[in-house]
């Protein structure tokens, strides 16, 4: 069997899913016996690569970066694994979604002249709703914690390795 | 008084006429879940969790308010029950904004428990995300809507245990809310005789105690929370 190519990325969440991929600790030796890591946030990889086995996916859809970042995602990946709360249910990044896009912008930005926001073209459109990830793409499993417990990441993956 | 036969899941059960399907199925150690259920207080039969079949009816029954009868098939595990105890509480958690890790009650909670116990790690339905409000001008407790699941504990208690009735429902449907009186603010009540059954009644964070507003993420400053809740959209 050939080495299985894994892929983490880092939607709208605050990093603390990939912590804990980290906090796997000898379980990580265990992983890359098997795995080689083909992207993620915790390597210098600039493009998604076009075959991918398994990419789990930490964070909600919140802009429209993220949306495009899932799409490729999906396209290129045979099994897609939401990790953590965030993009199982929007979770914290969710919190805004009772009032929406203008209030959390407002929160956030606004100074106290009032005056209107104004983004330059770089900086991805929020969407009004914070969306979970399998409501944008199909998902293959979810890892559910915030973040999730370490033996949860380790026993997921193992079933979606067998699953592959 | 009389005993009635019955089976439960293909055991056969004996049960005193008057008693609940759940309490038959308690008593011989067959668990069946439940949010709206508690006991000491009269069933309500409106959460739905713990539905299950009966042999003969075309639909499935709340085992909290359906009496025994004799010679009654009660299934309450099979692929059908567990499916739609599955598709209630996930439009539960879609119907109010369920974000445990910041809820006074997380790792407490008796809806995260169902939820995990049935297996629910991702909600097939769209979040409703209401804007719900917060009311802490009670000097000992809170409400926060945005947790509740209008299972009526907190009213039921008020009312058939304190005797008070200082909570009701308000509205229909998914717009309904838990109210004090007539809609006041609970610290005005004039009838919440401040005993706090209600707070230990309620199955989720919605109810919840002052000064215990640490969740294992650390303090919540209620204050700030109100106000971003209660903020006018600009």
């Amino acid at each position: 069997m050939s080495r299985i190519k894994l892929a983490t990325a880092w939607l709208s969440g605050c990093s603390g899913c990939h912590m804990g991929i980290l906090n796997l600790h000898g379980g990580l030796m265990e992983l890359f016996q098997l795995c080689d890591l083909v992207y993620s946030p915790l390597a210098d990889f600039k493009e998604y690569p076009a075959e991918v086995d398994i990419a789990l996916i930490e964070g909600a859809i919140s802009n429209r970066d993220n949306l495009e970042m899932a799409r490729i995602i999906r396209r290129y990946t045979k099994k897609v694994v939401s990790l953590g709360d965030c993009a199982i249910n929007g979770n914290v990044a969710a919190l805004r979604n009772p009032g929406g896009k203008a209030a959390v912008l407002e929160a956030a930005y606004a100074d106290p002249v009032n005056k209107p926001v104004v983004f330059g073209e770089c900086v991805p459109p929020l969407f009004d709703k914070v969306l979970p990830l399998h409501q944008v793409i199909p998902v293959d499993a979810f890892i559910p914690g915030c973040p999730p417990e370490p033996e949860a990441i380790r026993v997921a993956l193992h079933r979606v390795i067998e699953r592959l | 008084m009389p005993r009635l036969s019955l089976t439960i899941n293909g055991r056969a059960v004996k049960a005193r006429q008057g008693e609940t399907i759940l309490g038959a199925a308690r008593e011989r150690g067959i668990f069946i879940p439940t949010l709206c259920n508690l006991d000491g207080l009269k069933p309500l039969g409106g959460c739905r969790i713990c539905l299950v079949e009966v042999r003969g009816h075309p639909r499935p029954v709340p085992a909290c308010a359906t009496k025994v009868e004799e010679g009654m098939v009660v299934t309450t595990d099979s692929e059908r029950v567990v499916s739609m105890r599955r598709m209630v509480v996930e439009l539960l958690l879609a119907e109010r904004n369920h974000q445990c890790p910041v809820c006074v009650m997380n790792n407490n909670c008796e809806l995260q428990a169902v939820a995990r116990l049935l297996g629910i790690d991702h909600v097939r339905y769209d979040f409703i995300a209401p804007r719900a409000v917060l009311d802490i001008s009670h000097e000992r407790f809170g409400i926060d809507h945005n947790r509740c699941i209008l299972c009526r504990r907190c009213v039921r208690v008020c009312d058939e245990i304190e005797g008070a009735h200082t909570w009701d429902v308000n509205g229909r449907g998914a717009a309904s809310r838990i109210i004090s009186d007539l809609a006041e603010p609970w610290g005005l009540s004039g009838t919440c005789t401040d005993c706090g059954k209600c707070v230990q009644a309620c199955p989720t964070g919605a109810l919840f105690a002052k000064g215990t507003e640490t969740t294992g993420k650390g303090t919540i400053c209620l204050e700030k929370l109100v106000a971003w809740r209660q903020r006018r959209e600009p």
